[in-house]
């Protein structure tokens, strides 16, 4: 992929915050919406508000912006959604948490100690032959992270997926 | 808080001692006559006996249909002649899975329509039980919102919501599964309690400044033209529409299932736009300088061609569904709200237009284009539409199936009045008109109800000829018999070389002799000379009929807009080539 695709694709991705009711059903719902409009959701994150009757969606999903406009029209007027909306970097702080399993080689751990230390990443779990990295920070962080820590082995890595919060008074 | 709860518990005991408790299925039915239900169409089926069981303790009265979906296409007819929503009860498995259709038809349309169905035993959902299918999921895109039913208790709740949400805002139809322990079991909950819909609300406000803004829109536009949808009708506001064409001097168009919203015969109106629309209306939808779409979702069958779709004129647009606006068309300036309460506003703030020249234009594309038929080749499908729609001054509820005939019956049945036109419009379902028919009878006794239906449609759900019989049904079938699914066979011969695959309908029955079977009469129509003598007769028979006319075989509908062009392509009678 050049870096050219790399740039169009990036731009279309985006990132949908929604209040749902806890009800049973409602992430098909909106999944239905997304999918019906040639959208492919990337990441997807649902757990219960400090209020239980509802819960918070954050979808990361790829597709052309017009398209944006009417997927979240039409997952507000879902009966179970109480409200839908896309946030940018601008206006809410993005967050997201990666574990990732790299192999334990003693020669390399000098490096790896940097690198944890430069993206606030912390080592949760390890034995001789691996170890466990927890990091918190940017989609781009998490980005980073991986690609310089690939050199080491990585094992698996796993992603939250990402969670936004609108900065100021304003509710997400 | 001590009180409280004593209080409750008082009264809790009361209805134990008093009154057996309600079991799930005497509580639905309890709760729909809240609703004020005065018919459930509908099909049993095992697990589905509970309700059933209850029906016959209510007045509510239950027509059993031959066939799920006929059941839903007559909940949906009764919805569209009355304004109120139609109430399905079906059985699981197959019973719902033939809902489908019906209730597809319904989303389309915003049509208000309560689907019940039954459902295997909670315990054993998800496990491939006998006639276990997944109506909530399969239903999922398909409707405004469903409900699968886990608690008894939670029966009227349910019910209450389900009414709410399918009868406002933007009406839509609602699923309620009901697996046959939550209808056996009992159940204790109140019949009226509170609704829980946090992320449903519907905006009855308008916003005055809002159509101040709007209305400003309208000043100085010398090519005004009304475009109105369904909405109009569904939000009964023709009364608000004529007053703003009338205070606007605009020409008005409607969509074909915005017949009724703005009277066809008025001197303003222009008729129906689009594929199969006027030449009159889709001329002025290509000169007109500004276009106002109220209650209409622009539709493919409207704009043909998106790109080329008034180009130069502002588009304004009301809706009272959001994620309408800007769906099709860009709007110039757009208001949410009902089409009644908005409209009776904006009355208030556009101003006089000098649109004398506008209406000498339309006027005559009126008189150089107008709509015709030719009785050359034999009896023709329009001239039997024209002639019921003089002999009924254009007062019948017309229910129109899907293809040639519905497209002619728009043309020619001219509709003045709300609530008197049904069709299959955004899905085009085959099989609608007749059993729509049927259930617009239930609702309006009084009036007389034509469904008008081709060969092909009316043998997909015929068998409610036994609904009507068993029901005395005074619906009068008006079938075109062309032997053809006309429809398509004019796509094929216009734009397939006359390659005709799959549109031959031989084989057809003795129709007249198939509604007599079910002790229905029946009238053929072979002739011109006799048509009208004979039609009249059968609209004067106290009972149901079946008017059985074949007509030509190989007769097209025009004007056509061909499929995802504009309407510079229209074409006013077959190419050349063809003819």
């Amino acid at each position: 992929m050049n870096a050219n695709t790399e740039q169009k694709i990036k731009k279309n991705i985006h990132t949908v915050s929604l209040l749902v009711a806890n009800k049973p059903g409602v992430l098909v719902r909106i999944a239905l919406v997304f999918a019906r409009r040639g959208y492919n959701i990337d990441a997807l994150v649902v757990s219960p508000t400090f209020d239980p009757r509802f819960s918070r969606m954050t979808i990361t999903a790829q597709g052309d912006g017009s398209t944006l406009d009417q997927i979240i029209k039409q997952t507000a007027k879902l009966v179970d959604v109480l409200h839908s909306g896309e946030h940018n970097e601008d206006d809410a702080i993005h967050r997201e948490l990666a574990l990732v399993k790299i192999k334990n080689i003693p020669a390399n751990r000098r490096f790896i100690t940097q690198l944890l230390k430069r993206y606030k990443a912390t080592v949760v779990n390890e034995d001789d032959k691996i170890l466990i990295i927890e990091q918190s920070g940017t989609t781009k962080d998490l980005d980073e992270l991986e690609k310089n820590i690939k050199k080491y082995g990585v094992i698996e890595m796993v992603r939250s997926g990402k969670l936004v919060m609108t900065k100021g008074r304003e509710e997400t | 808080m001590g009180v409280i709860m004593n209080a409750k518990q008082k009264q809790r005991s009361k209805v134990l001692t008093k009154k057996q408790p309600l079991k799930g299925g005497q509580a639905v039915v309890k709760c729909l006559e809240k609703q004020g239900v005065e018919y459930i169409f509908g099909y049993i089926g095992g697990v589905a006996i509970p309700i059933f069981d209850a029906l016959l303790e209510s007045k509510i009265k239950l027509i059993m249909s031959r066939h799920e979906q006929g059941a839903t296409h007559m909940a949906d007819g009764y919805a569209r002649a009355t304004g109120k929503p139609g109430v399905v009860l079906v059985t699981s498995g197959p019973g719902a899975a033939n809902t489908v259709t019906g209730i597809t038809t319904a989303y389309m349309d915003s049509v208000p329509v309560i689907v019940l169905t039954g459902q295997a035993n909670t315990s054993v959902l998800g496990k491939d039980a006998f006639q276990e299918a997944d109506i909530f999921g399969i239903t999922m895109p398909i409707v405004k919102h469903n409900y699968l039913v886990k608690r008894s208790e939670d029966i009227p709740r349910i019910i209450k919501e389900a009414f709410h949400v399918s009868s406002t805002g933007r009406p839509g139809p609602v699923l309620i599964d009901l697996p046959v322990n939550t209808t056996a079991g009992v159940c204790e909950a109140p019949l009226d309690p509170d609704v829980d819909l946090p992320g449903y609300t519907v905006s009855d406000k308008v916003n005055k400044s809002q159509i101040k803004e709007f209305a400003r829109h309208f000043k100085g536009s010398q090519k005004p033209l009304l475009l109105v949808g369904h909405g109009v009708v569904i939000s009964k506001a023709q009364k608000e529409i004529k007053a703003l064409a009338e205070k606007l001097n605009a020409p008005v168009v409607n969509t074909l299932l915005g017949k009724g919203g703005f009277p066809e015969t008025h001197p303003l109106s222009l008729a129906m736009l689009g594929m199969h629309g006027t030449a009159y209306a889709n001329k002025a939808l290509i000169n007109c300088d500004l276009i106002c779409s109220i209650g209409s979702r622009w539709d493919d069958r409207i704009n043909g061609n998106n790109e080329e779709f008034c180009i130069g004129a502002k588009k304004l647009h009301i809706d009272i569904d959001p994620a309408e606006i800007g769906k099709i068309v860009k709007p110039d300036a757009s208001l949410v709200g009902d089409a009644k309460a908005v409209v009776a506003e904006l009355i208030k703030y556009v101003p006089k237009l000098d649109t004398e020249n506008w209406l000498k234009e339309v006027n005559f594309y009126k008189k150089e284009y107008p709509l015709s038929y030719s009785l050359e080749k034999g009896l023709t499908p329009q001239f039997l539409i024209d002639e019921l729609y003089k002999i009924t001054k254009g007062k019948a509820i017309i229910a129109t199936d899907v293809g040639q005939h519905q497209m002619w019956s728009a043309q020619f049945y001219k509709c003045d009045y709300p609530d008197h036109w049904l069709s299959s419009g955004g899905l085009g379902t085959m099989g609608y008109g007749f059993p729509a028919a049927i259930g617009a009878q239930f609702g309006k006794k009084r009036n007389l109800v034509v469904a008008i239906v081709g060969d092909g449609g009316f043998q997909m759900t015929m068998s409610e000829l036994a609904t009507v019989s068993i029901n005395k049904i005074p619906v009068k079938i008006l079938l075109l018999d062309n032997n053809y699914l006309g429809m398509v066979r004019q796509w094929q011969d216009l734009f397939f070389d006359k390659r005709y695959s799959g549109v031959d309908l031989k084989g057809n029955p003795d129709f007249v002799k198939v509604a007599e079977a079910y002790g229905i009469k029946g009238i053929q129509i072979n002739s011109i000379k006799d048509a009208s003598k004979k039609l009249k007769k059968a609209l004067e028979h106290k009972g149901p009929v079946l008017i059985h006319a074949e007509t030509i075989k190989e007769e097209n509908v025009f004007p056509m807009v061909p499929a995802g062009k504009s309407v510079h392509h229209m074409f006013l009678e077959a190419p050349r080539s063809q003819a």
